[in-house]
């Protein structure tokens, strides 16, 4: 072999292998994104396309979109989630025989997340009739309704990743426009609403204590002290989301913006 | 910049005046769209025409950290006041129950570290820590002889602080990062407001303007009655879900920096 062959052949091993190291690269990364958004009972997507441009959507499967419209699809779906828990909470024994404080707590959450809700299917019904994400199945038989623990510790769970749902997708609107403008301050004015709720559900679990602000649910910020809630990107909230197994239509979310 | 300063020049900024600045003229516009989406602009998902976009955007990079540094300061000084505000209530013999002071001390040490984090965002920028009299100068408040008295301001406090946050997210929107920390703040906030709230016997979320301060902090709930989210009336939608009461519970509202400040300056001194 001539040098030259030589430095020809080194040359395309190393384009190859950059093509290889690319090629597992995209991998990765879908598995990576189709892992964590694809939300429902057991649902695999298959990847066929490497083009990141092109999306692959599963056919029956909603994609909750691009933009503030996948945004909102994603608040939607989170608000259906918290709205049919607590239908189930106030459908259950626990909450018949709770005592009146706290009965009137859950009713009043029951009440804030049906509106929500309806205000989110609304709102994105006004604007994109055919791109609203459906009414989800919800199962949630591994919640003993009857349990005090089971109840409070499920709500406290749901409301603190409400808020830190709404604090990551703050980001994550395009606020350039009065649209925009709007959604960004709508989702401040539910996300204070959702950390009030966790606040209460906290202090009934552990009254006086520090909890309703607790070190196990604040961060630090550059080494600071815990004083901050977390701000979630939707990959990692849909990712805890599956793991509750709460959610039984598959839904995707493929195309929800991620800067 | 002294704190008065400060207050001046936000409140100067609220103004509508036809011969500010270019830089004043952006922040009457930033003024007016806050205005404008509170008074229900239709939900749409629809951009504004692109030179619209385009010039906002201009608009919002020319002024970028000016903007910025303003809103951090106004938060600043927020954070400033609640924390010297727990300070002295945990300090003072005899105030707070033993039962509650580990809400406070909790509430105290969140305070002291939002004020470390903004002072530590501004640099140099930074204004100084304002000379504060919570007694509220001739309301002559018992603030720190009277328990009840103590927790209606910290309810009063949290409760402007979660609204002050929400009202600057819009004037952050163009800052990632600094929106992203504002929020991270401003659910802490309402953590602590629904605590001391339930403490006092309210509520953890605000039902309509409703609120059992004393009448001189009217201003604090001022707007909370909104039932129109997105350009949608939704007073009359939700009967079986507990009515307009519920609906104002669902939506905190924002405060305007001038409306905050109006609260703030009460217990400012210098």
């Amino acid at each position: 072999m001539n040098t030259l062959k030589k430095i020809d052949m080194k040359n395309k091993v190393l384009k190859e292998q950059n093509q290889n190291v690319s090629e597992i690269n995209k991998r990765r990364q879908f598995l990576k994104l189709s892992g964590m958004a694809v939300v429902g009972s057991g649902l695999l997507i298959a990847c066929s396309n490497d083009d990141d441009s092109s999306v692959p959507q599963q056919p029956g499967v909603f994609d909750l979109g691009a933009g503030n419209l996948g945004i909102l699809n994603y608040a939607f779906a989170l608000e259906q989630l918290e709205a049919e828990f607590y239908t189930q909470v106030l459908a259950g024994s626990y909450w018949a025989g709770a005592p009146a404080k706290e009965k009137q707590i859950l009713e009043d959450l029951y009440n804030h997340e049906v509106i929500h809700r309806e205000f989110f299917k609304t709102a994105i019904t006004a604007v994109a009739p055919n791109d609203v994400l459906p009414t989800l199945e919800f199962d949630f038989s591994s919640v003993d309704f009857g349990s005090r623990a089971a109840v409070l510790g499920t709500a406290k769970v749901l409301e603190d990743t409400g808020v830190s749902a709404y604090n990551g997708a703050g980001q994550l609107l395009d606020a350039s426009d009065a649209a925009g403008m709007t959604y960004l301050l709508l989702a401040g004015k539910i996300v204070s609403v959702e950390a009030r709720h966790a606040s209460a559900i906290r202090d009934l679990l552990n009254p006086g204590s520090m909890d309703f602000a607790g070190n196990d649910i604040l961060i630090g910020i550059g080494g600071s002290a815990p004083a901050f809630d977390k701000a979630l990107a939707p990959s990692v909230v849909l990712s805890a989301v599956i793991d509750t197994g709460f959610v039984v239509t598959p839904f995707t979310a493929n195309q929800l913006p991620t800067s | 910049m002294n704190f008065i300063k400060l207050l001046d020049a936000l409140s100067n900024k609220d103004l509508l005046s036809k011969e500010g600045s270019r830089r004043d003229s952006f922040d009457q516009f930033k003024s007016f769209g806050a205005k404008a989406v509170m008074a229900s602009i239709p939900f749409s998902l629809a951009a504004t025409s692109s030179k619209a976009k385009a010039a906002t955007n201009s608009m919002a990079s020319a002024t970028y950290m000016g903007a910025n540094n303003d809103v951090l300061n106004f938060a600043l000084t927020l954070e400033y006041l609640e924390r010297n505000f727990y300070q002295i209530g945990m300090d003072t013999d005899g105030l707070i129950p033993q039962a509650d002071r580990a809400v406070f001390q909790t509430i105290l040490n969140h305070e002291a570290t939002h004020v470390d984090f903004f002072k530590g965002a501004l640099g140099n920028a930074a204004i100084d820590e304002p000379t504060f009299d919570f007694s509220g100068g001739d309301l002559n408040l018992p603030t720190f002889t009277s328990y009840p008295t103590f927790l209606a301001l910290s309810q009063g406090f949290e409760d402007t602080g979660v609204r002050a946050f929400k009202g600057q997210a819009g004037a952050l929107a163009n800052d990632n990062t600094l929106l992203t920390f504002a929020l991270q703040v401003h659910s802490v906030e309402a953590r602590h407001a629904s605590q001391v709230r339930r403490m006092r016997g309210e509520k953890g979320w605000i039902t309509q303007a409703e609120n059992t301060l004393p009448s001189d902090f009217a201003a604090v709930y001022a707007g909370e009655a909104n039932t129109v989210q997105g350009g949608v009336n939704l007073a009359g939608m939700f009967g079986q879900f507990g009515g307009a009461d519920a609906v104002t519970e669902a939506f905190d509202e924002p405060l305007t920096m001038a409306e905050v400040n109006a609260i703030a300056s009460i217990f400012i001194v210098s």
